[in-house]
């Protein structure tokens, strides 16, 4: 951190020569990120493209006669690829927001603020907005230009055009986001008639507002101060986490020259204070004032500033990704990435692949069948026509499974008993549906004493064994 | 809720709403500007940890506090609109709110309802959509007594073995259901004395053909010329009208062991299957019925 304190806007209302009166909340001001290209940039429009092909495409992409990832909320089923989860599988759930969690700590530990400045939505749909802002408008200075500009025929027509692109691609976004909910291929089929129904329209246009909204208007505001993330990183940040810094040591005193000149000799710094990793940075910050909260680690800086000091002829690196450690030389540079496997990343990794191992182990051994059993509580036990002890049991199966199946029902742990299976004794229940059925469990007269008998239901597909579920229950006699 | 019929609670609750809400927005506004001196730094909050670190004093943006006014707009909007402090605007209660969606409920439901109110009982126990409508009722409002399966339990009537008490045909079954049923017998214990009692019911035992002690069904049978055939009939074959049960079925009730039978004739029995109709209306009872009268011709069937 350096030593000198940055400078916080304030607006003066009123200034009477003795005291002055202080705004204490901060006009927003617009921030005008210059267009930068470099390795960072380069990989920036990777994650991008990746994270959209995957957000865009997706919905499209059909399996087993069905769309392959359709997170079916009025029916309560999630198509997941291969697997077809209903709400009983909420741990699964519980374990890919653990999962992720984990992973962006581990992430976070080792490399600072990764997924802000290069995978976050918010980063990369102002990424996408800013290209196209620039595009219609143009690059930094020439927007400036504009907003500054009285209005006339051309400022309208460009600003109509840009919202006009920005609101249809926002649409676009809520229409995939919704088509991940409902099958998109009937969503399409009725938004091309104009035929949604009033709830599928209204969630389209909100998180088509909420894109349009957070990538158009909000921008950093979001990073700033809503978004939680941002709030508590910091708190998993240690001196050996990669962040991005000005090397004062080698950069102050900051100072303009001709380029060639024996700078060194005049007193100055390789910082010719040129300005343009502030003009860059997306958040409006000074990152040579040493790190701030409001950096979101997109390297933007450190792109324009390796092109000054190429064009200078320095060598790169004013702006670079360090550590707080290797700043201060307690360790070279070059073994930053040793401190990769320290504990503090291991245990988060550990944590994860101990997760993540018992979910793919579950999901491995998962059926796609669920058994409910519940006694019927009427009669506790009670003695069939023939004094037969009977006990009465109400059996939910629910197929998880894409087709229909038929099941039989046995039991096990019961000596002398028979079991009575309502109609047919077979039962067929659809693909994704759900199946009562009423039971009876019989035990000869005298085979079954008083109090319950731990035993089990099994539950198997005629016409495939392996799908197969044993529930315990009890039967009480008497 | 006589506690709060005062009109004390009302104002006490108006004050402390408009109140909170004037004084909210007062803070709010008293807090936008600060006075400083000349020179005075306002860039840190003036706390300090370990001996330096210091905490800048970044402004709120202002579309922040914004929101903050809007949040106080909203609730005086709400406290005209709904129940605060008077009725509001819109006449909103939550038992208005239940009303209205009950009657769209049942105007949703009833097309389904009436779509079967008109079908006789026979024909609903054989449609397969009908039955399921009938089974989710049945799970509903009827497994608390009759079981999950229907088969009753001790002093519930089995609605399966096509044994009825008061009748099987869908008329009957109806009937049951709309109206309830108060089935009742008189207790003979104090009338017949003990012995008296016990040599009954194994005359009871005989009609049902039990294992008993001969003499004493012997004996029995006379009491059971006098006093029982009023109900059950001479062969004890019971009284639909009557709701009197059949005692030579080997279909009990309450049990068949002799030492029930004593407990039944010493003490009476008196048994109550409520009435429907209020409740449910016509045309779910009808559907029941239709259930019901399923669930007894299936097992004939079989």
């Amino acid at each position: 951190m350096s030593k000198k304190l940055r400078d916080i806007p304030v607006t003066v209302i009123q200034d009477d020569g003795e005291y002055e009166e202080i705004h204490l909340y901060s006009k927003h001001k617009k921030i005008y990120p210059r267009w930068v290209n470099g390795l960072f940039n380069r990989w920036r429009i990777l994650f991008v493209v990746i994270t959209q092909l995957f957000f865009y495409g997706m919905p499209w992409i059909q399996m087993n006669g069905r769309q392959a990832l359709l997170f079916n909320l009025n029916e309560h089923i999630f198509y997941i690829y291969g697997f077809v989860f209903l709400p009983q599988d909420f741990i699964y759930l519980t374990a890919l927001l653990l999962a992720s969690a984990i992973g962006l700590f581990a992430w976070t530990t080792a490399g600072g603020r990764l997924w802000c400045g290069y995978a976050c939505p918010q980063t990369v749909y102002t990424e996408i907005f800013l290209w196209i802002e620039k595009w219609v408008e143009g690059d930094r200075m020439a927007r400036i230009k504009l907003d500054t500009a009285p209005l006339s025929a051309r400022k309208i027509r460009l600003k109509v055009s840009k919202h006009s692109i920005w609101i249809l691609l926002s649409l676009w976004t809520g229409f995939t986001f919704v088509g991940y909910f409902t099958p998109i291929v009937d969503l399409w089929a009725e938004a091309s008639r104009f035929n949604l129904s009033a709830w599928e329209t209204f969630w389209v246009c909100f998180y088509g507002f909420a894109t349009y909204g957070n990538a158009g208007w909000m921008r950093e505001q979001v990073c700033k101060y809503m978004c939680p993330y941002a709030r508590f990183q910091s708190t998993m940040f240690d001196a050996d986490t990669l962040i991005i810094s000005y090397d004062a040591e080698r950069g102050d005193p900051r100072g303009s020259r001709k380029k060639g000149t024996d700078y060194k000799a005049a007193g100055l710094g390789d910082c010719i204070d040129c300005t343009v990793c502030v003009q860059v940075c997306p958040v409006g910050i000074d990152i040579r004032d040493g790190l701030q909260y409001e950096c979101i680690g997109c390297a933007a800086c450190i792109d324009a500033c390796d092109e000054i000091m190429d064009k200078m002829q320095y060598p790169r690196g004013l702006i670079r990704y360090t550590t707080e450690n290797a700043l201060e030389h307690k360790y070279p540079e070059r073994d930053i990435i040793k401190k990769i496997t320290r504990p503090r990343v291991m245990m988060y990794v550990l944590v994860l692949i101990i997760i993540l191992g018992i979910t793919v182990g579950s999901l491995a051994m998962r059926k796609p069948i669920k058994v409910n059993i519940s006694r019927d509580r009427v009669a506790m036990v009670r003695e069939a026509d023939d004094g037969w002890l009977e006990n009465s049991y109400r059996l939910q199966i629910q197929n998880a499974d894409e087709k229909a199946h038929s099941y039989i029902i046995t039991t096990d742990g019961l000596p002398n008993s028979r079991t009575i299976v309502e109609g047919s004794g077979q039962i067929f229940v659809e693909a994704t549906a759900s199946q009562d059925i009423g039971v009876r469990v019989q035990v000869e007269p005298g085979k079954a004493g008083p109090g319950g008998h731990e035993m089990h239901f099994i539950i198997t597909a005629t016409d495939n064994p392996a799908i197969t579920a044993r529930e315990k229950s009890s039967f009480i006699g008497r | 809720m006589t506690d709060f019929q005062s009109i004390f609670w009302n104002y006490w609750i108006a004050i402390i709403v408009i109140g909170g809400i004037v004084a909210m927005t007062l803070l709010l506004m008293s807090q936008g500007v600060v006075k400083l001196k000349k020179g005075e730094n306002a860039d840190v909050t003036g706390h300090k940890w370990d001996g330096d670190l210091e905490e800048y004093n970044n402004p709120l943006p202002g579309w922040w506090v914004m929101m903050f006014y809007m949040t106080i707009v909203f609730s005086v909007v709400y406290l005209v609109l709904y129940p605060g402090i008077w009725g509001g605007v819109w006449k909103w209660t939550s038992s208005n709110q239940y009303g209205k969606e009950v009657v769209q409920a049942d105007s949703k439901y009833q097309l389904l309802y009436d779509k079967y109110s008109k079908m006789p009982i026979a024909s609903i126990s054989k449609n397969q959509d009908a039955m399921d409508m009938g089974k989710r009722l049945y799970l509903t409002y009827c497994i608390q007594c009759h079981g999950a399966d229907a088969r009753g339990a001790k002093g519930f009537p089995n609605l399966t073995d096509g044994e009825w008490l008061h009748g099987g045909t869908p008329e009957k079954i109806l009937e049951t259901i709309a109206n309830g049923r108060h089935g009742q017998m008189p207790a003979f214990g104090a009338v017949f004395g003990e012995e008296k009692v016990k040599d009954a019911a194994n005359y009871v035992l005989q009609l049902a053909g039990k294992p008993r002690n001969e003499l004493r069904a012997s004996r029995g049978a006379e009491t059971f010329k006098q006093v029982c055939v009023a109900c059950h009939g001479v062969e004890g074959k019971g009284n639909q009208d009557l709701g009197a049960p059949n005692l030579t079925d080997n279909n009990w009730l309450y049990g068949g062991s002799e030492a029930v039978i004593i407990e039944t004739i010493t003490n009476g029995r008196s048994n109550v299957m409520p009435a429907w109709k209020e409740f449910l209306g016509d045309a779910k009872v009808h559907l029941l019925a239709g259930y019901v009268y399923g669930l007894s011709n299936k097992e004939k069937a079989k």
